[in-house]
């Protein structure tokens, strides 16, 4: 444990908690999940080319990014199924770049702490991706409850969605380095679910889904060097415990 | 009178079947302008076009300086969705760059307590949300409204109201209106004019050339029974 790893981790479920809240609103919990998928034939290229892993990771989320905004754009396709054949497919080829040890830690994350410039840049990215999510939250609200609402309202509902998908597999993106590809979609998806069982309006789904996120990384840094396990699925583990505590609490 | 929205000769294609063909209407400022016609004839469509969802062939030309306001129609939401009315109503205020109190001007306007704007607008009633989104359409001073069956899911005594409601608005705001309506005796006493489409070519008239016996058979297939309230 160090703090620049702590820092950045918790910079990192904060902006999660964040995104979290409009993905699961949005009924994309799943496709979400599939979607973090796609970073890992882009990890197994960059270690085929010998370059930094994660930023690789991050070039194939965002074109997998595009590629989604593209298909759901389109009429007349099944978007989940096309997500379910293209983000398998992902899983398959990274499978076959990435092998090994590298494999292991590309899926599940790894230990270590950040470098300067990857803890500079990380912060930038949650940075940007918070002031996304809390500047735009209104058209965020508007279009999802009705994109007809939101586009007679005068906002460019496609070019928002776009930019929130970049923000989410950015998000994603932050958190591979100790998260994995398999682990990262469910420190962005739990901490929300957990809130949207137990919040009943807005402010109060933010601040319940940051807090769990964030809280839950916290815990695992110290939780895990005890139990002598890597810290990114203690955080998990923590984060669906504090999801099904949730189900206990009864909201109306 | 200068009209609000021209439209000429309207048609909008969807996978591969022409849904719209040819479609061509005014709608006076100040005046009501009800749609009807019979499940899957393109009403939904034609609002789709007029606000820019959807790409058609021909020409929508909206007064210079309309706002729309967009009552859309029944939505299908999650009961446990964690956005408040009050919640939904702001992000409207502020996305239309309306000062705050318009909120609760426009929960004045349609009669809804702040203490239901409260709660998730998943556990508002049919017509509690109905009145939500028209309380959320009149946020930024609309000069144009737009409703999509705005009594789909209301039980009748609320469907009178949500009418007058409508109508009362409309006067005190100055509002022209276009409707989406099944409510034949409804249309009859408060639209200025009706356009009908349906798989005949579509017709547009004031109430009392369209809403005959005979051609409501020929639009809806079959004839339908409605009464006329006259005065």
């Amino acid at each position: 444990m160090t703090w620049a790893s702590v820092t950045l981790s918790v910079a990192v479920a904060v902006a999660a908690g964040l995104v979290g809240c409009f993905a699961v609103m949005r009924r994309m919990s799943l496709a979400s999940d599939a979607m973090s998928h796609v970073a890992l034939p882009g990890i197994g290229l960059a270690l085929v080319l010998h370059l930094n892993p994660l930023l690789g990771g991050l070039a194939a989320l965002l074109a997998g990014a595009v590629l989604v905004w593209g298909l759901e754009r389109q009429t007349g396709i099944s978007t989940e199924t096309v997500i379910g054949v293209v983000f398998s497919l992902a899983l398959a080829l990274g499978s076959m770049l990435a092998t090994g040890e590298e494999l292991v830690e590309a899926l599940l994350g790894a230990p270590g702490a950040p470098g300067p410039w990857e803890l500079a840049l990380g912060l930038a990215g949650v940075a940007a991706i918070v002031a996304f999510v809390l500047t735009q939250r209104s058209r965020l609200v508007l279009a999802l409850v009705s994109r007809d609402i939101a586009r007679t309202a005068g906002i460019a509902v496609g070019r928002l969605e776009l930019l929130y998908m970049l923000a989410f597999v950015l998000t994603v993106a932050l958190g591979l380095r100790y998260l994995g590809v398999l682990l990262m979609g469910s420190l962005v998806i739990i901490p929300a679910a957990t809130a949207k069982h137990v919040a009943r309006n807005l402010h109060a789904m933010f601040a319940v889904a940051v807090g769990v996120a964030v809280a839950s990384t916290l815990l695992a840094e110290v939780v895990a060097p005890v139990l002598h396990r890597p810290t990114g699925p203690v955080i998990i583990t923590l984060a669906a415990a504090a999801f099904l505590g949730s189900l206990l609490v009864r909201r109306r | 009178m200068a009209n609000a929205l021209e439209v000429r000769d309207l048609s909008v294609r969807l996978g591969g079947r022409d849904v719209l063909r040819d479609v061509t209407f005014d709608v006076a400022e100040r005046t009501a302008l009800a749609v009807i016609g019979p499940n899957g004839a393109g009403k939904t469509v034609l609002f789709g076009a007029l606000i820019g969802a959807l790409p058609y062939r021909g020409e929508v030309r909206w007064a210079p300086g309309t706002r729309i306001g967009y009552v859309p129609q029944k939505l299908d939401l999650e009961r446990d969705l964690p956005v408040s009315g009050r919640d939904f109503l702001l992000a409207k205020v502020e996305v239309s760059g309306a000062r705050r109190d318009e909120a609760i001007r426009a929960l004045d306007l349609v009669n809804l307590p702040p203490a239901v704007a409260d709660q998730p607008i998943g556990t508002f009633s049919g017509g509690q949300f109905q009145r939500l989104l028209l309380a959320a359409a009149l946020v930024g001073r609309p000069t144009v409204l737009l409703f999509d069956e705005p009594t789909a899911g209301v039980d009748e005594p609320g469907q009178e109201r949500l009418y007058e409601m409508i109508e009362r608005l409309q006067e005190a705001e100055g509002l022209t209106l276009l409707l989406i309506s099944h409510e034949l005796s409804v249309v009859y006493r408060h639209a200025t004019n009706v356009l009908c489409l349906s798989r005949a070519s579509p017709c547009f008239g004031p109430p009392e050339d369209i809403l005959t016996p005979e051609r409501i058979a020929q639009v809806y297939g079959e004839p339908l029974k409605y009464h006329h309230h006259h005065g």
